[in-house]
C-alpha cells in the first residue's frame, strides 16, 4: 500500500492516476475515466487479449508501443494514450470486420428498447459502417425452444465470454467451442439443447454476451419494440415482432425505452443485486446489478423467475372477510382494519395481551419486521412476535 | 458460544480461503452464488471437503466427500476435534487468549476417537482424521459453511456447537476468509432478526428482558413495554389447540404448507378464533383466516433486506401494487392508527431512521449512506464506520471469551425400522423455491422440475423393485403422497430426498415428524422415517389422472 504513495502516477490521455502494482493498464485507464471497448473481456475472468478492441499506446522508458490493455500490466511512470488517429482508425476496422460476421445490430428494435450492447455501442462510438466489408456467411441459428435463453448466432462475434463465463465462472461446462476463426461455434454436448446439457440456466453468458447473440428470451417476449432515430427519441413501433429487416429499418437511439430500478433478488439470503427493467410502468424482466457485491452473478431464480409472479393475475388485490357462511367476501381497508383491531382488542383486553400472537416474516423488508414487532409489544401488549426464519 | 446468528464473515471472503468445509449445505442449489465463491476458491487451490449425507452437486469440486449416516454430524465433527486436539493441531495461543473451557472440551472429546465415530457415522476413520488435519492446517484460512442441514435436526443447535468448537480450536473466529458461515435460507431471514421480530429480543438483540433495554425502549417509544419474553411459534400453535392464544396476525408465510406436520399447524390455526393473513396470494394458510389483506411485493416497496453475510440492502418500488393491495409497512401503521396509537412515520426511510436511533448496531447506517455506497455490512455504530467485513477481529462479538461447548451426538428423535424403512431428508432445489408461490408462477420454471421427486438410491430401488420415473407412495407415520421416483445416487443408501416446492401435488411436509430443536425449536425437517412402494395398478391410474 505505501508503494502507491511514494511510486510515481501513471498519465492516462493527460490525467495522472495511481499505479496499480500488479494491475492491467485497464483497470489504471478506467481509473482515470477513459473507456476502451473491451469485447472479449469480462472483469470476473482472466482477460484473453483476443479481440484487440482494448489496444493502446503506451510510453514507457522513452520507447512506444502497442498493447491490449487487458493483458498488460500497468508500470508507474508509464504513459497511456487511448484515443490516438491510429488506433481509433484501428478500432473502426476492426469493428467493421466484426460487422461484416453478423447481421446489421442497428435493424432490431427490441435491442433498441433495451439499450445498446456494448458492440453496438462501439459501432456507434466509431462510426462503423455496416457495409464496409463483404458480408460473410453468418453463424447458424440454434433452434433451441428452452424457454429462457435464445441463441441467435448471427449475432455472434466470436469473442467466447460466453463459454468462458460458463467453464471459468459458473462451471457449469455446459456450452463450448468447436472449430476455429469464422467456423466457429457455441455449442453443448451431444444435443446442443441447453435443456439437455449440464446447464443451470443461471444466465450468466446472457448478461456478458457483448452483441445480443445470446438473450433473455422472457425479457425479449415481454418488452414492446420501440423504434429510434439518432436524435434518440422514441416512438411504439406497431407491432410486437422484430420487424423485417429491410434496407430502411429503425435505427439504434442513444436513449432507452425502459426503466431500470436497482434492488435485491427477492429469493434467497444471498441478496444478490437485481435491476428490475420496467416499461410503460409494467414490469417486463430483470437483469443483474452488476454493481452489487454479487458481482453480477445470478442463479436461474434471479435471473428469470423474479418477476412473473408480481404481475398474476391470482395476486390478492382487495381485502377480504370470511362472512358468516364461511365464505370470503371483498371488503374496503375500513371493514378490514376496524373488524381486525376490533377483535384484537377485544382479545387483547378480555383474554390477556398473551392470547395473542403476531408472526412477520423473511420475505417481507426489514422496515415491515420493525414495525411489526413494534405493533406486538406497543399495540398489542405482548412479546408474542417471532417468525419463520427458523424454517 | 460467541455472538449473534450471522456469518461471521463475508460471502467474497470465502473464495479467499485456502479451506472450506460445507457441511449440510446443497450450496450449489439453495445458494448458488455462494457455490460460486467455493468452486473459484477450489480453482486457486483451497481443499473443498464436503460433509452431508447425500452425494450433492458439490462433491464435484470436493477434494473428499464424507458421506455421514443421516444425523451423525456430532460424532464426526468431535472426532474431528479428538485429532486436532490428540496430535496437537490446534492453536494454543488462540485458544489461551479467547476462548474458554478448553479443558472441559478435551475431556468431552476424548472418547470420540475416529474409530468411535466411525461406527456411528459409517465415515472411515481415516476420512475423519484426514480432514481433521487439513482444517487445522489452512487455519487460520479456514472456513465453514453449514445450512440447514445443520440446524434442522432436533439436535440442532449440539450440531451448531460442534462446528464452532472446531473454528474455535484452530482460531477462525475473527479473522479474514475463515470463520463459521451460516448460509441463511430466505432472502431477508437475517433482516428480521436485525429487527427484534423475536419473542426474546428487541431491535439489534437487545434482550427484552434486560431493565436497561426495556427502558430504553420505553422512553423511546413512550410506553411501557411487556417484561416477560414472548413465545414461539411452535408454542404459540400448541397453544391455540388448547385454545390459550385466540388471535393470531400472520404476516407473508404460507404456514400450513412450510411447517413440519402440517396437519398441525392447520389444526392449531382452525382451533383460534381469529386468523388474519397478510399476503400476496390467497394459500392453504390465508384459506383458514377471518380476514386476508392484500399485501404489496418486493418489486411494489421501498425498503431494505439483510442478507446472509449482514449486509443491509436498499429494495426498491419498481412498480405499483395491483388494486388495493398496500406496502405491509404501510398497513401496519393503519393497524397502529385503528388501534389507537398512531404514529409519527410517514416512509420506510421514516422508520429506518427509527431503527438505526435504537440499534446500536445499525446505527450508522441511513438511506443515504445506502444509495451512495451500495450495501453496508453490521455492525455499523456510526456514520463514518464502513461496516464490518468479518465479526470477532479483536473480541468476540459477545464481548466475551468464545467458548467451547461439548455435545454430544443425539439421534434423530425418529430412525427408521421394519415398518418404515427409510429416512426422508427434505431441502431445496435450485430452480424452485420453497413452498413454491414464487417459482411456481414463474414462466418456463415448471420445465425444469415438472413435479416433485422423491430421489432414491438404485440399490433400494432396486430391492423395491422401483423405476426411474415410476410414481411411488411414499408413507410416514402421519402422512402419505404419491410422487414421481428418481433413482439416483445422489441418494444415499436407506435414505430418500424431496423438497417442498410442489405443495398442491405433492405435500412434502405431511410427512415430516413434528420434532424440534429443544433450545431453538427448529423443525427436524432433515430426517424422518418413512416407507415408498409401488402403486397398484388402481392408484396408478389414480395418480396419472391427478
Ligand atoms: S446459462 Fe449459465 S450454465 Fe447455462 S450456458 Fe449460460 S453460463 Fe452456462
Ligand atoms: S439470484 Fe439466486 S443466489 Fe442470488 S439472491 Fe436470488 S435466489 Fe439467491
Ligand atoms: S478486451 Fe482486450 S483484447 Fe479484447
Amino acid at each position: 500500500m505505501t508503494s502507491i504513495a511514494t511510486e510515481a502516477p501513471v498519465d492516462v490521455n493527460g490525467v495522472a492516476v495511481p499505479n496499480r502494482p500488479g494491475g492491467r493498464v485497464l483497470a489504471v485507464l478506467r481509473d482515470a475515466g477513459a473507456s476502451v471497448p473491451t469485447l472479449c473481456y469480462d472483469d470476473r475472468l482472466e482477460p484473453q487479449g483476443t479481440c484487440r478492441m482494448c489496444l493502446v499506446e503506451v510510453e514507457m522508458n522513452g520507447r512506444t508501443e502497442t498493447v491490449a490493455s487487458c493483458t498488460a500490466f500497468s508500470e508507474p511512470g508509464m504513459k497511456v494514450r487511448t484515443h490516438t488517429k491510429e488506433i481509433v482508425e484501428y478500432r473502426k476496422t476492426l469493428l467493421e470486420l466484426l460487422l461484416s460476421e453478423v447481421r446489421d445490430p442497428a435493424k432490431d428494435s427490441k435491442r433498441a428498447a433495451l439499450g445498446d450492447y456494448e458492440f453496438q455501442a462501439a459501432v456507434r462510438e466509431y462510426g462503423a459502417e455496416a457495409d464496409a466489408f463483404r458480408p460473410l456467411e453468418r453463424r447458424q441459428k440454434v433452434d433451441d425452444p428452452n424457454p429462457f435463453i435464445a441463441r441467435d448466432y448471427d449475432m455472434c462475434i466470436a469473442c467466447f465470454r460466453c463459454t468462458n463465463i460458463c467453464n471459468d465462472w459458473e462451471q457449469a461446462s455446459a456450452i463450448t467451442v468447436a472449430g476455429r476463426g469464422q467456423d466457429s461455434n457455441i455449442f453443448t454436448k451431444f444435443s446442443n439443447l441447453l435443456m439437455e446439457s449440464p446447464c443451470t440456466f443461471c444466465g450468466q453468458c446472457v448478461n456478458t454476451c457483448p452483441t445480443g447473440a445470446l438473450t433473455n428470451r422472457k425479457l425479449a417476449n415481454a418488452i414492446t419494440p420501440v423504434s429510434m432515430d439518432w436524435e434518440g427519441e422514441v416512438e411504439e413501433a406497431e407491432s410486437n415482432t422484430l420487424p423485417a429487416p429491410s434496407g430502411d429499418a429503425v435505427q439504434l437511439g442513444p436513449e432507452t425505452a425502459v426503466e431500470r430500478t436497482k434492488t435485491i433478488c427477492p429469493y434467497c439470503g444471498v441478496g444478490c443485486g437485481i435491476n428490475l427493467i420496467t416499461q410503460d410502468g409494467e414490469l417486463v424482466g430483470s437483469e443483474p446489478d452488476f454493481s452489487a457485491p454479487s458481482q453480477g452473478s445470478l442463479c436461474v431464480k434471479g435471473q428469470f423467475g423474479s418477476w412473473d409472479f408480481i404481475n398474476s393475475d391470482e395476486r390478492l388485490t382487495t381485502p377480504i372477510i370470511k362472512n358468516a357462511q364461511g365464505e370470503f367476501e371483498p371488503a374496503s381497508w375500513d371493514e378490514a382494519l376496524t373488524l381486525v383491531t376490533d377483535k384484537f382488542k377485544h382479545y387483547r383486553d378480555t383474554n390477556g395481551p398473551d392470547s395473542t400472537v403476531f408472526w412477520s416474516s423473511a420475505r417481507t423488508t426489514s422496515e415491515s419486521n420493525y414495525l411489526a414487532q413494534k405493533f406486538a409489544r406497543v399495540a398489542l401488549e405482548t412479546n408474542n412476535i417471532d417468525n419463520c426464519s427458523r424454517t | 458460544m460467541v455472538g449473534k446468528g450471522a456469518m461471521s464473515n463475508s460471502i467474497e471472503e470465502i473464495a479467499g480461503a485456502d479451506m472450506i468445509l460445507v457441511i449440510g449445505s446443497n450450496t450449489t442449489e439453495a445458494h448458488p452464488v455462494i457455490s460460486l465463491r467455493m468452486k473459484k476458491a477450489v480453482r486457486n487451490g483451497a481443499k473443498l471437503v464436503v460433509i452431508d449425507p447425500r452425494k450433492i452437486e458439490l462433491t464435484k469440486w470436493a477434494n473428499r466427500h464424507v458421506q455421514l449416516k443421516i444425523g451423525t454430524d456430532i460424532p464426526v465433527l468431535n472426532a474431528m476435534a479428538h485429532v486436532i486436539i490428540k496430535e496437537g493441531l490446534y492453536d494454543a495461543e488462540y485458544v489461551e487468549n479467547r476462548t474458554e473451557g478448553f479443558e472441559a472440551l478435551r475431556r468431552h472429546v476424548e472418547i470420540y476417537t475416529p474409530e468411535f465415530a466411525e461406527e456411528l457415522s459409517g465415515v472411515p476413520a481415516e476420512d475423519i482424521a484426514a480432514t481433521a488435519r487439513e482444517y487445522a492446517a489452512a487455519s487460520p484460512k479456514a472456513s465453514i459453511c453449514y445450512t440447514l442441514g445443520i440446524t434442522e435436526h432436533s439436535c440442532g443447535t449440539h450440531n451448531v456447537q460442534a462446528v464452532g468448537n472446531l473454528a474455535l480450536l484452530c482460531g477462525n473466529f475473527g479473522r479474514e476468509n475463515a470463520g463459521v458461515n451460516p448460509l441463511r435460507g430466505q432472502n431477508n431471514v437475517q433482516g428480521v432478526s436485525d429487527m427484534g421480530a423475536l419473542p426474546t429480543d428487541l431491535p439489534g438483540y437487545q434482550k427484552i428482558e434486560k431493565s436497561e433495554v426495556r427502558e430504553k425502549f420505553e422512553r423511546a417509544w413512550g410506553t411501557p413495554l411487556p417484561r416477560r419474553r414472548g413465545i414461539t411459534k411452535i408454542t404459540a400453535l400448541d397453544q391455540m389447540v388448547r385454545g390459550e392464544v385466540k388471535a393470531v396476525y400472520i404476516m407473508g408465510e404460507n404456514t400450513v404448507v412450510s411447517d413440519p406436520c402440517s396437519g398441525h399447524s392447520r389444526k392449531a390455526l382452525e382451533a383460534a378464533e381469529f386468523v388474519v393473513v397478510q399476503d400476496i396470494f390467497m394459500n392453504d394458510t390465508a384459506r383458514l383466516a377471518d380476514v386476508v389483506l392484500p399485501a404489496a411485493a418486493f418489486a411494489e416497496v421501498d425498503g431494505t433486506f439483510a442478507n446472509s453475510e449482514r449486509r443491509v440492502q436498499r429494495v426498491r418500488k419498481a412498480v405499483d401494487p395491483p388494486g388495493e393491495a398496500r406496502a405491509d409497512w404501510r398497513i401496519l401503521l393503519d393497524m397502529f392508527e385503528y388501534m389507537g396509537v398512531p404514529q409519527d412515520l410517514e416512509s420506510p426511510s421514516d422508520v429506518w431512521d427509527e431503527v438505526a436511533a435504537l440499534a446500536p448496531i445499525l446505527s450508522g447506517i441511513s438511506y443515504d449512506r445506502l444509495d451512495k455506497e451500495g450495501g453496508i455490512q453490521w455492525p455499523c455504530p456510526t456514520p463514518d464506520h464502513p461496516g464490518t467485513v468479518f465479526l470477532h477481529e479483536d473480541e468476540m462479538d459477545s464481548g466475551m471469551p468464545g467458548q467451547f461447548a461439548p455435545v454430544d451426538h443425539i439421534p434423530p428423535v425418529e430412525e427408521p425400522d421394519d415398518e418404515y424403512p427409510l429416512f426422508l431428508t427434505t431441502g431445496r432445489r435450485r430452480s424452485t423455491y420453497h413452498t413454491g408461490t414464487q417459482t411456481g408462477r414463474a414462466i418456463g420454471f415448471d420445465e425444469l422440475v415438472p413435479h416433485e421427486l422423491a430421489e432414491l438410491n438404485p440399490l433400494d430401488a432396486d430391492v423395491l423393485g422401483i423405476e426411474d420415473g415410476e410414481v411411488v407412495r411414499v408413507s410416514s407415520r402421519r402422512g402419505s403422497l404419491d410422487v414421481h421416483a428418481k433413482v439416483t445416487d445422489r441418494s444415499p443408501k436407506g435414505a430418500i430426498f424431496m423438497a417442498f416446492a410442489h405443495p398442491d401435488t405433492a405435500p412434502t411436509n405431511i410427512l415430516t415428524n413434528d420434532a424440534y430443536d429443544f433450545i431453538t425449536e427448529t423443525p427436524e425437517f432433515k430426517a424422518c422415517a418413512v416407507k415408498v412402494e409401488r402403486l397398484g395398478a388402481g392408484d396408478a391410474a389414480e395418480a396419472v389422472a391427478d
